[in-house]
């Protein structure tokens, strides 16, 4: 009796918890159970940035075997971070990896949109060839082509610089293609009309195309500076001084100092300060993170 | 807005109805205007994707006479390919690679799968579930890394702090040589199952719901329901899945170089961090271009196998 209550009272619970099954699924047990299976799965998947949170505020003292519990055991202290603020250049790391970042955006910006335009309103002979030639590029992505692309980068004089990470992103046929089905989307009518008020071709991709596709550039951007902010083979074989480093090279180099003193707790602080500003940003605009990686297909 | 809740590879391209010379471009006719508009990405993609491909071309078949980084090369036809293919590193990255991409793919795709139709309707719930599952894929994976160094540590790491109360004897996750792969590909699965989710929660708006309804009258079993309506309306998706991630096994090796750097006795070493180690640690530009220029011929190989997937993605046919 008191079972099969029990039993009942749990399918209650799991259908208030699933109140938004279909409805003819609602009475099924096998929708719940995947259901139940993917919140314990969900809570899983946060598991490695909680005991992040736990161990970056956990005294070091505390280390040692019970420095894997995932439930605070102490106040909260800042020596962990105090530690790893002291031994790497973390503000200086994030500086560079906001340049990187943000550089590289500002570029695409201006050559995705001309790019997108051509190929969204123009016609010109070459114009299939040329589309391939972009299409391509989005599986000769650079971390594949390292070892010539460091070769140019070497040639241009750009070898140990923040540009010479930089100069190989300029150029995006993800973003070309995404700006052109934007373009596509926008009825000629108006791109006429401005044309009749005597508007340059810069003039009307300005200010007839460019205001109207901003979903589209906002969803490039967070993919763009999402992927750049957290990429490492590229930057590690371009930057040799310390001074240079992104935030994910000199993390790498962090943790390998840090893990030889299984100083764990710093360790936990170090990843904080380099996941903090991105985490930050999905907290404010999930919706338009999760959005934009939904169009992002190819990086 | 419709662009970025539906990808383009759901939605049949849209073509634009063209009137040749309604808006002509000024004085130099539409071909130059092109010509200009592309210049600036045309000389990036000369400069870092077909330049550096010629070079690489060129590369694999210069052999380095004398030591240092700066020696002289002179040709030395296919000595490299030989000498690479001849490595056994290269041969058991290659081998580490594929087994690397079949306990990826797999897992990958399928948790993707459960977790968008578990989480396929709206609801404030399930908004936060996404977003959990969803979270690990903004993060770098060399940062993602760190925090597994401490995760699969021996002993009094977190797996085993946790995992040592129900199994025995856990095995040394990055230490042994059976199973450090299984872990890098266990990172890799955490980090992108969120990304591809979100793929198929955009493949599922395309099923019907009465679909499911039919189904659901006809007696068919919740199997039936995702064998018979769900997976073949999926197929395009997954197809498309596939070839991003793919491509991700490929290219995102960073949590190597912080976990086992392609050890134990390399059990870890990837085609990508063969590649690293021989161009910087080894300064054999040769055998490096040698090696890139085998995985681009396999990359190129998937992606025409793929480029209708492609095609469709961005509209191609249109053009």
């Amino acid at each position: 009796m008191r079972a099969a209550g029990l039993r009942i009272g749990g399918a209650r619970a799991l259908a208030r918890l699933t109140p938004d099954l279909p409805l003819a699924t609602r009475h099924e047990l096998t929708p719940k159970l995947g259901f139940g299976l993917v919140v314990v799965l969900a809570l899983l998947w946060v598991t490695p940035f909680l005991w992040m949170l736990v161990a970056a505020f956990r005294p070091g003292a505390y280390g040692g075997a019970g420095m894997a519990s995932l439930i605070p055991d102490t106040w909260p202290v800042m020596e962990n971070f105090a530690e790893a603020w002291a031994s790497a250049d973390f503000p200086r790391y994030t500086l560079n990896t906001a340049i990187i970042a943000f550089g590289i955006l500002a570029v695409q910006l201006v050559t995705i949109t001309l790019a997108g335009y051509a190929f969204a309103r123009l016609e010109f002979p070459g114009r299939r060839a040329l589309f391939y030639i972009f299409l391509l590029q989005l599986m000769l992505v650079p971390v594949v082509l390292i070892v010539p692309n460091l070769k140019m980068v070497a040639r241009l004089g750009l070898y140990d610089t923040l540009l010479g990470v930089m100069a190989p992103y300029f150029a995006s046929a993800f973003g070309t293609f995404l700006m052109r089905q934007a373009f596509q989307a926008i009825p000629r009518e108006l791109e006429e009309a401005a044309l009749i008020d005597g508007a340059t071709t810069l003039q009307r991709i300005r200010f007839v195309y460019a205001p109207l596709a901003r979903p589209a550039f906002i969803a490039f951007a967070i993919v763009s500076v999402t992927s750049h902010w957290n990429e490492f083979l590229w930057p590690l074989m371009v930057i040799n001084s310390p001074d240079n480093r992104p935030l994910t090279v000199g993390l790498a180099s962090f943790t390998r100092g840090q893990e030889g003193a299984q100083a764990w707790g710093v360790i936990a602080a170090g990843t904080l300060f380099v996941i903090a500003p991105l985490a930050l940003g999905f907290l404010a605009f999930q919706r338009r993170f999760v959005n934009s990686f939904v169009s992002s297909g190819i990086k | 807005m419709t662009d970025l809740t539906h990808p383009g590879y759901v939605r049949p391209a849209r073509r634009a109805t063209r009137r040749a010379g309604a808006v002509p471009g000024s004085g130099i006719g539409q071909g130059g205007l092109a010509l200009v508009l592309l210049l600036p990405s045309l000389i990036i993609l000369a400069l870092f994707t077909y330049g550096p491909l010629l070079q690489l071309g060129w590369d694999s078949l210069q052999i380095r006479q004398g030591a240092g980084a700066g020696g002289a090369t002179v040709f030395a036809g296919l000595a490299n390919y030989e000498a690479v293919l001849a490595d056994p590193s290269f041969r058991r990255a290659l081998i580490n690679n594929l087994i690397f991409a079949i306990v990826t793919l797999v897992p990958s795709l399928g948790l993707a799968l459960v977790f968008a139709m578990a989480l396929a309707r709206s609801s404030r719930l399930n908004s936060a579930l996404r977003s959990m599952l969803f979270f690990p894929v903004l993060v770098p994976l060399v940062a993602a890394a760190s925090l597994f160094l401490f995760i699969f540590l021996p002993g009094v790491g977190l797996l085993d702090h946790y995992l040592g109360r129900l199994v025995a004897n856990p095995p040394n996750w990055l230490g042994d040589p059976d199973i450090a792969l299984l872990s890098i590909a266990g990172v890799t699965i955490w980090k992108n199952a969120g990304y591809y989710m979100l793929f198929f929660l955009a493949g599922l708006q395309s099923v019907p719901p009465e679909s499911y309804e039919a189904a659901h009258l006809d007696g068919a079993t919740p199997w039936q329901r995702l064998r018979y309506v769900t997976l073949p309306y999926l197929k395009p998706t997954i197809a498309f899945v596939a070839v991003i991630a793919l491509l991700n096994i490929v290219t995102q090796v960073d949590h190597v170089f912080v976990l086992t750097k392609g050890g134990p006795s390399e059990a870890t070493n990837l085609v990508l961090f063969y590649i690293y180690q021989q161009a910087v640690e080894s300064y054999d530009v040769g055998r490096a271009s040698a090696a890139t220029v085998l995985s681009l011929l396999a990359l190129l190989a998937l992606t025409f196998a793929s480029l209708g997937t492609l095609e469709r993605a961005f509209g191609g046919r249109a053009a």
